[in-house]
């Protein structure tokens, strides 16, 4: 939400610059079928910079980023009362996305600047926000336990120099989609810089979604909450007769 | 063997879920508790989202109850008067105890009375039955005979009943009382409740320790089946890939449990199954008195 704001103000505000330099690029799967066996899984992102000129002066970088569905989440806080940690405080962190990986061709500070990060909302930081409110100076402690637990889950990584570049024209990078994914629409963008300026950037989309059995069941638990209910009783209550049948023949025999 | 859970959304190996599940059931077989006390809290540790692993956790009960009962059935230690009596008291209960539950996750901190419940309850019935226990094995030791016939105020209620399986002349109040209260805890806490039932009946009600572990599998699967049903309606956190792995695992394991149960004697079935309350006890008393490592943690969306 707040991102397709920023997107709208840039294209107000800024008018779009002749580009010199532009990204034609691909990726390996554009959706990601997650069945019974999902273990994660890997895009391969490539491309190459597409140019009519000379090379131009400046250091040239490349960023990908690939980022799941947004939304809202609860922080709670644990806090001493009485001798035991309970939960105490808690914040709305109003757009923080499921998933979220950079791959860089170099250190991320020099292969963009801060204005660049601010404007364009790049950084892991930057992704993670909360709606400002006058009555608390501590929700930046929040947002950054956002960042921080989903970094020890896997799903926010920043890997800096991975993004291979050849010959300043073609690029490639891996990101690894880990087994834990929530499904939904992923975006991969890429940024071209020189010098920390963004130059060109690219879009395209990833669909993440359960097939065969586990696109069933899931269906089944949402849309008919009672059958699926009954379904599992049923299977219980089979198994536990099975079971105890199975057992007292073999003790007899 | 890596295995999706399609509603929990984590993968996690399937030999693990299937071993976790056979050695609940052993206990379940064993001390005719539905194991939903230990089983929550190991979904818990192995990743699973505790909503989901609260609400598949009591499908699995069902499954284990029943392969148990029905052994126990064989047997005749299954007192169906006594355990029907206790039912009604016990659906009552966690109706009332899931609309408690609500209430309380509404106004927030349903996590720690969930965790404050288990300490309290788990710590003081733990703790009795040790004692208690240790006392018997004691006595039974100086003793060929221990009898023990006590005449508490359970005795002097109106609307006697015969409850011929347990040997109990007594009135049909004290168990529909104590049907009913585990019943709301079970809920409250997500489990079926035997470790609550079982002694419970033992101590309060006075009935023997052959027929107390049947009796109690024997309405925990009713009260569980109900507790199933409401979290699937409301909730949608019944995952059945992960209660197909859990299941199979726990009827093989209640099976084998409830054999062993007949082998050991009744007074060392109970040391072992307070020594296993008292364990949970202070490993969930830990988590609260301990400092944790992240002081924060992330809710389902706002």
């Amino acid at each position: 939400m707040r991102r397709l704001l920023s997107c709208l103000f840039l294209l107000l505000a800024v008018p779009v610059a002749a580009q010199d330099e532009g990204i034609v690029a691909g990726l390996s799967q554009n959706r990601v079928a997650i069945d019974a066996t999902f273990v994660g899984s890997e895009i391969l992102v490539f491309g190459a910079v597409k140019r009519e000129t000379p090379i131009p002066e400046g250091e040239l970088g490349v960023i990908v980023v690939i980022e799941g569905p947004s939304g809202p989440v609860t922080v709670r806080r644990k806090e001493r009362i009485a001798g035991i940690w309970v939960n105490s405080d808690s914040v709305v962190v109003n757009d923080a996305p499921a998933f979220y990986a950079i791959a860089t061709s170099g250190p991320f500070d020099d292969v963009l600047n801060e204005e660049a990060n601010k404007a364009r909302l790049v950084s892991i930081d930057e992704s993670v926000w909360i709606m400002d409110r006058a009555d608390r100076d501590d929700e930046k402690a929040f947002a950054d336990a956002v960042i921080r637990i989903r970094e020890e889950e896997g799903l926010y990584s920043l890997a800096e120099e991975t993004v291979l570049l050849a010959e300043e024209t073609l690029f490639s990078t891996a990101v690894t989609l880990p087994s834990n994914l929530v499904e939904g629409l992923y975006s991969a963008r890429i940024y071209l810089t020189r010098e920390g300026n963004v130059v060109s950037d690219h879009i395209s989309y990833v669909s993440v979604h359960k097939v065969g059995l586990e696109r069933w069941i899931y269906n089944l638990a949402h849309d008919l909450p009672l059958v699926y209910g009954l379904l599992s009783l049923a299977i219980a209550i089979a198994a536990g007769y099975l079971a105890s049948t199975a057992f007292r023949l073999f003790s007899r025999g | 063997m890596q295995i999706y859970l399609p509603i929990a959304e984590v993968s996690v190996n399937a030999f693990l879920l299937f071993g976790l599940g056979g050695i609940v059931g052993i206990l379940s077989g064993m001390f005719g508790v539905g194991g939903g006390f230990l089983m929550t809290p190991l979904l818990f540790m192995i990743g699973i989202p505790p909503a989901v692993a609260v609400a598949t956790g009591t499908n699995q009960i069902v499954a284990s109850s029943i392969s148990g009962v029905l052994a126990h059935l064989k047997r005749k230690t299954v007192d169906l008067k006594m355990g029907l009596v206790l039912l009604s008291g016990g659906l009552v209960g966690a109706g009332l105890g899931v609309q408690l539950f609500a209430y309380l996750r509404s106004i927030g901190q349903v996590d720690l009375l969930v965790t404050l419940s288990y300490v309290v309850f788990l710590g003081i019935i733990g703790f009795l039955m040790l004692v208690e226990s240790v006392r018997a094995l004691l006595r039974s030791r100086r003793m060929a005979a221990p009898k023990r016939r006590k005449h508490n105020w359970v005795h002097a209620l109106p609307f006697k009943t015969k409850f011929r399986t347990s040997g109990l002349y007594i009135s049909a109040i004290p168990p529909i009382l104590v049907g009913f209260s585990v019943g709301v805890l079970a809920a409250i806490m997500g489990v079926g409740g035997g470790f609550i039932m079982v002694p419970a009946m033992i101590y309060i009600l006075g009935m023997p320790t052959k027929v107390v572990v049947g009796t109690s599998l024997f309405q925990i699967i009713f009260v569980a089946a109900f507790t199933t049903l409401m979290h699937a309606w409301e909730n949608h956190t019944v995952d059945l890939g992960l209660a197909v792995l859990l299941i199979v695992g726990g009827v093989i394991g209640a099976q084998v449990g409830a054999r062993i149960g007949l082998r050991i004697k009744a007074e060392q079935t109970r040391i072992l199954l307070a020594l296993l309350v008292v364990g949970v006890c202070l490993n969930l008393a830990m988590d609260l008195l301990l400092e944790p490592d992240e002081l924060y943690s992330i809710g389902r969306e706002g």
